[in-house]
């Protein structure tokens, strides 16, 4: 103790000093995660740059854009909505309970994360047709339920929500093992059954994730084109989104007007992205 | 009262075998015992959130081994409180009553009464973020009293607490026990908290569960502050 307030006085204060210093740390980091963004920002002006606004201009009037368009933003909200109705229970009886067969369970879930979308789009085509003696799913929905999937706009929404839906269940499993269970356990032990112990303890915690799953599923959905391509079709004004007219726009050599509908994709996602960040977290955090 | 027959519960690696003891109503029973020996596992059972594995649990003469936990009118107050994140305080009071279809007159009444008692009435439209611990842990007996249990479960209600605090809990906790006449099975590692508040003294050893009598626990009690 002494020596320290000698030296001090002497003033010797830079030995006391930490040499180390805070500022290659942050560099290196900093360098490391600006790499990424600037790849995003760099594609999305090398888009900007490469279209004008008469081009995008020219995109958006059209009919066929504006009908992909309208579909686009129809099938990802439904297709989200669903699926956070069912990544909610999911979620909590995956993160919940131990039961025979989770581990199967918990694979199936992430089947289509890992399959490759033409995969999923051919399974489903053939799950649509593949005869069960003389019965066929299509063929039964299309004459007694007189709802024809295939090829049709339900088909967009099924291709979205066989892939947003797993994505949704894995943050809504998160979600729910970040919350605390010994809440639901006091609540039934206070007079509440499991169920209403999920939807007064648990539900009311977890909004914040099943926003967050709801826009994982929306953004997942409006980026998905492979499986609608196989199993709904790429029928113009029909089954078209706007994933795959830059793939028609591309087709037929129309490489503005595929640039201006990527421009669009980008627009339309950054903004739900932000309203439903805003909505969910605010805008602090 | 609460009587254990028998009972085996396994829990994880390790099981407690035949645990039998009984607590008389309206009684005050300390269980005292190692980290790790099975104190909360009773707990969790004669609540109905674990499953026994053989024997009988007994509440009121009644067999409630089988039964539900919202069935077996127990207040239960976990080591971690489990307090209600999205709930205020008053929630926290009136949700057994609602869950049992009180009037809201009757609810009124009773949020009110058990606020007072339990020094908390400038707390009722606070939410539980900010709360100290001695206010939560107020907030916790006050939910697992509303609706009138015939048992209350402490688990170490007092072990994150500061001395001063622990001393008004310990303090309330006596006087609720006494004006309730509800009976109580408390967990503690601290015997000086078993001396101050309890009717009767339990410990957990090798899986059994064995009765000490309270001068027993009284002498391990000086022993321990002379030892401080």
């Amino acid at each position: 103790m002494t020596d320290l307030t000698t030296h001090r006085k002497a003033g010797t204060k830079s030995k006391f000093r930490r040499r180390g210093s805070d500022l290659p740390f942050f560099l290196v980091m900093s360098g490391i995660s600006s790499c990424f963004i600037l790849l995003i920002v760099l594609l999305i002006a090398a888009d900007l740059m490469f279209t004008s606004f008469e081009d995008f201009r020219a995109a958006v009037m059209k009919p066929e854009i504006q009908s992909a368009f309208r579909l686009t933003i129809l099938s990802c909200t439904i297709a989200a909505l669903l699926s956070i109705w069912v990544a909610t229970p999911l979620g909590y009886l995956l993160s919940r309970y131990r039961f025979p067969g989770r581990l199967l369970i918990d694979t199936i879930v992430d089947i289509p994360i890992v399959l490759p979308p033409l995969v999923l789009g051919l399974s489903l085509l053939i799950l649509f047709h593949l005869p069960f003696g003389n019965w066929e799913l299509e063929a039964w929905l299309r004459d007694d339920i007189g709802f024809p999937v295939t090829y049709r706009w339900p088909a967009v929404i099924l291709a979205q929500f066989s892939v947003s839906c797993a994505f949704a269940v894995r943050t809504m499993r998160v979600t729910f093992d970040q919350i605390n269970p010994r809440a639901e356990d006091v609540a039934r032990t206070l007079g509440c059954t499991r169920g209403q112990a999920f939807l007064q303890i648990a539900l009311p915690q977890s909004w914040r994730g099943m926003i967050a799953a709801t826009t994982i599923a929306w953004a997942r959905a409006l980026g998905e084109f492979g499986p609608i391509l196989v199993f709904a079709g790429a029928t113009r004004m029909r089954t078209e989104v706007l994933s795959t007219t830059v793939f028609l726009e591309l087709s037929i050599g129309q490489l503005n007007a595929a640039v201006a509908v990527s421009l669009l994709m980008v627009a339309i996602a950054v903004v739900v992205l932000v309203v439903l960040r805003v909505l969910g977290t605010g805008l602090t955090s | 009262m609460i009587e254990f027959q028998n009972v085996c519960i396994r829990a994880g690696d390790f099981q407690l075998k035949d645990v039998t003891f009984e607590i008389g109503s309206g009684q005050y029973a300390v269980l005292m015992g190692r980290t790790g020996r099975g104190k909360t596992t009773i707990l969790e059972s004669l609540c109905g959130l674990r499953r026994v594995q053989s024997g009988k649990i007994m509440i009121r003469g009644m067999d409630v081994t089988d039964w539900p936990p919202g069935d077996r009118e127990i207040g239960y107050v976990p080591q971690d409180l489990a307090l209600f994140p999205t709930f205020s305080v008053a929630e926290h009071l009136k949700f057994a009553l609602h869950l049992r279809r009180f009037h809201t007159t009757q609810i009124e009444r009773r949020v009110h009464e058990l606020a007072e008692m339990l020094g908390i009435t400038h707390l009722l439209k606070r939410q539980i973020e900010g709360l100290s611990g001695g206010e939560s842990q107020r907030v916790a007996l006050g939910r697992a009293l509303s609706f009138r249990p015939t048992v209350l479960l402490l688990d170490e209600p007092l072990s994150a607490l500061d001395a001063e605090t622990r001393e008004e809990i310990q303090t309330l906790l006596r006087t609720l026990t006494e004006n309730t006449g509800v009976t109580t099975l408390h967990i503690t590692h601290n015997a000086a908290e078993a001396t101050a508040l309890a009717d009767r003294c339990f410990h957990i050893v090798d899986g059994q569960v064995t009765e000490e009598s309270m001068n027993q626990t009284e002498q391990a009690s000086r022993a321990n502050s002379t030892a401080s």
